[in-house]
């Protein structure tokens, strides 16, 4: 514990004041950066790290990894985990966790699939049906936890079996229910025009580009520290860059015959996803429940003594994270085309869990992201569908991926330790 | 007077914490609270602040009673408390924790930019220069920073009566120093401030007037320009100096 103010991360140039040269301002820019980084904030940089090693390393071990058919593939198999990691990390934030969320998820998709198959329910109703399962699973989660008491690892627990057990209820002790309606088997299924796909790139990358820009000149007008126009713009280029080699790809031709049946275009798995980052990373960012969820992660008694309504807050995050494990539900079930007693069962639990912690929430609290969920499920689906290239059994793929969460959980307690010496209350 | 404390009485269970404590505090001097580890200070804090009822007693805020039942009221009345234990996010940066629970919004969305802007003013009218990047988490601030922190989101709010429980126990000399100049600044811009300490060096540093608590009650209210070090030692350790002291509080009310 060092009270030497002068060891302290060195700080943003001053603002218009100074005016450092712009080649400094950007040096400055990294070099504050990278203190944070020594400091124990590491944010994305393990996960996106993982990302590139595996794909360096997979491509070579098997050249068909790196095909355009199979970067499809990629985001359809992680799809419904980084769904249910997104809201997992509603609640790793404020210090608890949800072992539940997995058969949450089957729950959710088996009265989907009753209420369209059997009693053959328009779209809508399914989807709303199995969405308002999980705001109701979540709430009655989240009560339990926060106004009884019990700690969420017992609470969901319990909820891992009885949603279990449920599900096997709705689904008639065990059958398979197929989906036959098209638009919730397009979910996972189908894909967007070609045009479609470059107009949505197009408002993406302009939408960015706006917020940036409109952000930096705010900043500068109000005299607020900024970072240099060279970083934003480099920010907006690399973004750019990546969503527009994503949407290439994935408009080439992957099927194995074109002549047969053509298969082009991104996902629309790839736009949901994508939408549902923007809503939880804005929830989370730019809102005062967000603000005030970090908060009761962080402190919970400093949030308390703030005003915080911290109950409301807590209960709200078991919420979202139930109604996200319906929307992975209804994921999982629109790729399978059917739900049976195992959907959400097996390891999705875990690889959520996995794939949140991956990317960069902690399961200390107060720490977390939608863009953890989605780089920490980038990963997890990566080293599945290499390791299944490589012929490699579910024993090794289980025991890889349970040592990367090992990894990371590490990287967490670690950067925890170095990023708080004041010791936390 | 911005704050008469008179005859308060707190009790946990059996046990009476505060028994019949009076005090008083006027805008622009600083009152500091002193006493042993276990005398009550912190408990009166609290009282104050809305966390704890009290039993009996009245509070009266410019000489009308209030009653204070939760830390709103506290904060209504313009009554902010600097705790012990900071009570700071950690995972938040400086912007984020000044305005923790009061955030300012642009419809639905935080409007970030305008409570950077209000910090920084806040900071620069409190001369503060030890905290130049706002978007720093707590986490990595030194102790001082940290304090600078928690009492710079006291007086935030246009409050009357900042209230700091012990902002220099963990601090070394240098930024005591510093917080302590913090602490002047406050009350010459006209804030009231009940400081609590045991350091008594701290204590004649900044305070005007000086109250001892000894097991709960009241040992006495000196001047800090009448008073010297040993007559406070002798009210913490035994509750009376001289003339000054228990059993007989009446003498000394001011
Ligand atoms: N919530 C509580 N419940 C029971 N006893 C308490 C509680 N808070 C404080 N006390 C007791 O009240 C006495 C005064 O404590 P405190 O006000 O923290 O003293 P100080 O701040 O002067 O060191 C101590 O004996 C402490 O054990
Ligand atoms: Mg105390």
């Amino acid at each position: 514990m060092s009270p030497d103010v002068s060891t302290q991360a060195p700080v943003e140039p001053a603002t218009a004041s100074a005016e450092p040269g712009p080649v400094k301002a950007v040096l400055d820019h990294l070099r504050g950066y990278l203190s944070k980084v020594r400091s124990g904030e590491v944010g994305a940089l393990p996960a996106v790290a993982g990302i590139i090693a595996l794909c360096v390393f997979f491509g070579l071990a098997e050249p068909v990894f790196l095909s355009v058919g199979n970067l499809a593939n990629l985001f359809g198999q992680g799809a419904a985990v980084a769904c249910i990691a997104m809201g997992l990390v509603f609640v790793l934030i404020t210090n608890e966790i949800d072992l539940s969320a997995g058969f949450a998820s089957g729950v959710a998709a088996a009265i989907m699939a009753v209420l369209l198959t059997e009693w053959g329910m328009p779209w809508p109703v399914g989807i709303t049906a199995a969405i308002a399962t999980g705001v109701l699973i979540g709430l009655t989660l989240g009560t339990l936890v926060v106004k009884v008491g019990i700690p969420s690892f017992v609470v969901t627990l319990a909820g891992f079996l009885a949603f279990q057990g449920l599900a096997l209820i709705i689904l008639d002790e065990g059958t398979n229910i197929s989906i036959h309606n098209e638009t919730v088997k397009a979910i996972a299924g189908e894909n967007l025009e070609r045009w479609q796909g470059w107009l949505l790139l197009a408002v993406t990358v302009g939408g960015y580009t706006a917020l940036q820009v409109s952000r930096w000149r705010r900043r500068v007008r109000r005299g607020l520290s900024h970072e240099p126009l060279a970083v934003v713009t480099a920010r907006i280029v690399a973004l750019g860059g990546l969503l527009t080699a994503t949407v290439f790809l994935l408009n080439l031709e992957r099927s194995a015959n074109p002549q047969l049946v053509s298969l082009t275009g991104v996902p629309i798995v790839v736009v949901l996803l994508g939408a549902l980052f923007v809503l939880w990373s804005f929830v989370l960012r730019r809102t005062r429940f967000g603000r005030h969820l970090y908060a009761v992660g962080g402190n919970r008694e400093a949030a308390i003594r703030a005003g915080v309504a911290v109950d409301r807050v807590r209960i709200t995050a078991f919420v979202i994270c139930s109604s996200m494990a319906a929307v992975g539900g209804i994921v999982a079930a629109s790729r399978a085309a059917s739900v049976d007693p195992n959907t959400g069962g097996s390891n999705v639990l875990l690889l959520s869990v996995g794939a949140a912690v991956i990317g960069g929430a902690s399961l200390f609290g107060g720490k977390g992201s939608a863009r953890a969920a989605l780089l920490g499920g980038a990963v997890v689906a990566i080293i599945n569908n290499g390791m299944g290239l490589m012929g490699l059994s579910a024993g090794v793929r289980f025991g890889v991926t349970g040592l990367v969460l090992l990894l990371a959980a590490g990287v967490d307690a670690l950067s925890r330790g170095r990023g708080s010496f004041f010791g936390r209350h | 007077m911005l704050l008469e404390l008179s005859r308060i009485s707190k009790s946990f269970g059996p046990v009476e914490v505060l028994s019949e404590v009076y005090l008083a505090v006027d805008a622009g001097e600083v009152c500091a609270l002193v006493g042993d580890n276990g005398a009550g200070k912190s408990t009166l804090v609290k009282c104050i602040a809305g966390i704890h009822d009290i039993n009996s007693g009245t509070i009266a805020v410019d000489g009308a009673p209030r009653e204070i039942h939760d830390p709103r009221d506290a904060a209504a009345l313009g009554i902010e408390v600097v705790y012990q234990d900071l009570a700071l996010c950690d995972n938040l940066d400086v912007v984020e924790n000044l305005f923790l629970g009061r955030e300012k919004l642009h419809g639905v969305v935080l409007d970030d930019d305008a409570m950077e802007q209000l910090a920084a003013e806040t900071l620069d009218s409190l001369a503060v220069r030890t905290l130049r990047d706002l978007r720093q988490n707590v986490a990595s601030l030194s102790g001082g920073q940290r304090q600078t922190v928690a009492i710079a989101k006291a007086v935030l709010w246009n409050s009357r009566l900042v209230i700091l429980d012990e902002p220099t126990a963990a601090l070394g000399v240098a930024q005591t120093r510093q917080v302590l100049e913090l602490i002047r600044r406050l009350a010459d811009q006209g804030l009231a401030v009940l400081f609590i300490s045991h350091n008594l060096n701290d204590v004649f540093a900044v305070a005007d007037r000086i109250a001892a608590l000894y097991l709960g009650r009241m040992a006495g209210v000196v001047n800090a320009a009448d008073a010297t070090q040993s007559q406070v030692v002798e009210l913490i350790t035994s509750g009376r100096s001289g003339a000054v002291g228990l059993p007989d509080p009446n003498g000394v009310q001011s």
